[in-house]
């Protein structure tokens, strides 16, 4: 489904990111973890063109994406979160919602001053859908509180509500358990399972918890210094002595 | 005080309270600052006195010519500047709204620095009510659709914005360009209310006295502004009576209250009729729990 073709980029002579190459399956759930400063978020900037390629290509559904704008790449159907949490932080957890599915309506903005036409029947689909989502994602409770006053795990969780709100095909999570208990990310990774089975989309993770990666990754992507130290099924790399070397550390018991 | 010195008020608040509404749009749900709106005033304002004298249009279509020329143009401006982060969109208003001021210095055309005098008196408070009650009604329901809600994310979030599918760029130049519009309308009221243009009326103190009635109104209220717009238009009359200490006594004013209510006046709340009920039942509820 999305396929990184030698990917490079450099920041003025620094490379963060080196001749990277993955395929994300359709439906799957993916991982790329690593330490900090291998490129981790780089690469999910590139992903979604917030950062322009310097070279390699990235490919999504056949299409080559990697100079479309952030906007265009998001509308054909790839969504993320951020590792520092960005809501829209004065609205309220329903208005956050409701402002990224606006996707879902097409009136333009006559019939939106005048109140004509398709306004009111897809601005109720709209208000319908956000209720839907609530109700999913367990926010409903929050509906009119803003999202800055959220406690944390619930603002993470918002987050990925409002990234579903865009009905993505692919959805990039930037350290989603970053700053959760054990219980909330055990929580965390049914959830994350949760919304693959319903929203039928495919999931890519950048994770540090080993037992949320390891727990429900199919494919793993170890990043080390821009580079990708190997890729494969979370027993194998669990067992790469180069991962333990530069990642997981010695005598790391992974899943136990 | 005779009525027709409060009507006078009432008409400058409401020729301020459409270039208000407009910047309302850029700053306060856009989240871009602007000190160049009377550049965009002054267009409309001679555009629209341009199609009244030389042409002979009637009132409300020169008006809007004039609010349409001003958006167009701004447009431009907005192609080469939206671009900019923040601050430096902010220092482009500044220079632009010079900019027009200097060039309508020198275009001896429209009487240059030394004014334009002679045009028709056709604002009385009816049409300028009207005007504005069509503004506000308007922006009330352009905020309360999707795009309106997408100018408040980028407002909010500029990236997160971009990675749900807003095209960041198209709405702020969908709100520049109406901003300008009801900039370009107000002014097009300048020239029609005074019956005199000058350059010099569209300088950057107005500017700068705009962002300041929408701030002090609070960021993102619609009602905010009307009622930042008729305190602080009132206001400068109000204090007539400080004589000379008068603009000194309107500065205070504006810095005690941001000091007590750095949000502004309304803190991004709106006066709903929908509120205003549910205060009255909750007053109603806390009589009768005061009774039992």
């Amino acid at each position: 489904m999305l396929e990184l073709k030698n990917v490079t980029k450099t920041f003025g002579g620094l490379t963060a990111v080196e001749k990277v190459d993955f395929i994300v399956r359709k439906d799957s759930i993916s991982g790329l973890i690593g330490p900090n400063g291998a490129g981790k978020t780089t690469i999910f900037n590139l992903i979604t063109g917030i950062y322009k390629v310097t070279g390699g290509e990235i490919i999504f559904k056949g299409i080559p994406i990697q100079n479309l704008e952030p906007h265009r790449i998001a509308g054909m159907g790839i969504t993320r979160t951020f590792q520092n949490i960005r809501l829209f932080k004065k609205l309220s957890v329903y208005d956050n919602i409701l402002t990224a599915c606006h996707r879902n309506a097409g009136y333009n903005l006559m019939e939106s001053v005048l109140r004509l036409g398709r306004y009111k029947k897809e601005e109720r689909n709209l208000r319908q859908d956000t209720e839907d989502l609530m109700e999913i994602m367990g926010l409903s409770k929050w509906r009119d509180h803003t999202a800055h006053s959220l406690p944390y795990g619930l603002q993470r969780r918002l987050e990925i509500a409002r990234a579903l709100a865009v009905k993505p095909e692919l959805l990039l999570l930037d350290e989603p358990a970053a700053g959760m208990n054990p219980d909330e990310t055990l929580q965390l990774m049914n959830l994350i399972r949760e919304i693959r089975d319903r929203f039928k989309c495919t999931i890519f993770i950048i994770e540090h918890h080993m037992d949320l990666v390891m727990g429900i990754c199919e494919n793993i992507m170890v990043l080390n210094f821009g580079r990708k130290l190997i890729e494969g099924p979370p027993e194998m790399v669990q067992r790469d002595p180069q991962v333990i070397e530069a990642y997981l550390g010695e005598g790391a018991k992974l899943g136990a | 005080m005779d009525w027709f010195y409060i009507k006078g008020i009432l008409i400058l608040s409401g020729i301020n309270l459409m270039a208000v509404l407009g910047l309302s749009l850029l700053t306060g749900f856009t989240g871009l600052f602007s000190f160049g709106h009377a550049g965009f005033m002054a267009i409309g304002a001679y555009t629209a006195a341009t199609m009244g004298i030389k042409l002979g249009l009637p009132l409300i279509p020169s008006l809007l010519i004039g609010g349409l020329i001003s958006g167009v143009i701004s447009l431009f401006i907005g192609k080469l500047t939206l671009n900019l982060k923040g601050d430096y969109f902010c220092i482009a208003t500044l220079g632009f709204g010079e900019a027009i001021r200097l060039i309508l210095d020198n275009v001896q055309y429209f009487g240059g620095a030394r004014g334009w005098p002679g045009i028709p008196l056709k604002i009385d408070l009816w049409n300028v009510a009207i005007i504005n009650v069509v503004g506000i009604l308007i922006l009330i329901n352009l905020i309360n659709s999707r795009h309106g809600r997408n100018m408040i994310a980028v407002r909010e979030e500029e990236l997160a914005a971009k990675t749900i599918g807003i095209d960041t760029f198209k709405h702020k130049m969908i709100s520049l360009f109406i901003s300008a519009v009801y900039a370009g309308i107000a002014g097009g009221m300048v020239g029609y209310y005074t019956g005199f243009l000058q350059p010099k009326m569209f300088s950057m103190n107005k500017s700068t006295e705009l962002t300041i009635i929408v701030i002090f109104g609070g960021i993102g209220s619609i009602s905010g502004s009307v009622l930042g717009t008729l305190l602080l238009t009132a206001l400068p009359e109000i204090l007539r009576a400080f004589a000379l200490w008068r603009l000194v006594a309107y500065g205070a004013a504006v810095i005690f209250i941001m000091i007590s209510r750095p949000e502004g006046l309304m803190g991004g709340k709106e006066i709903t009729l929908k509120g205003f009920i549910r205060l009255l039942n909750i007053r109603k509820r806390s009589g009768k729990a005061a009774e039992g």
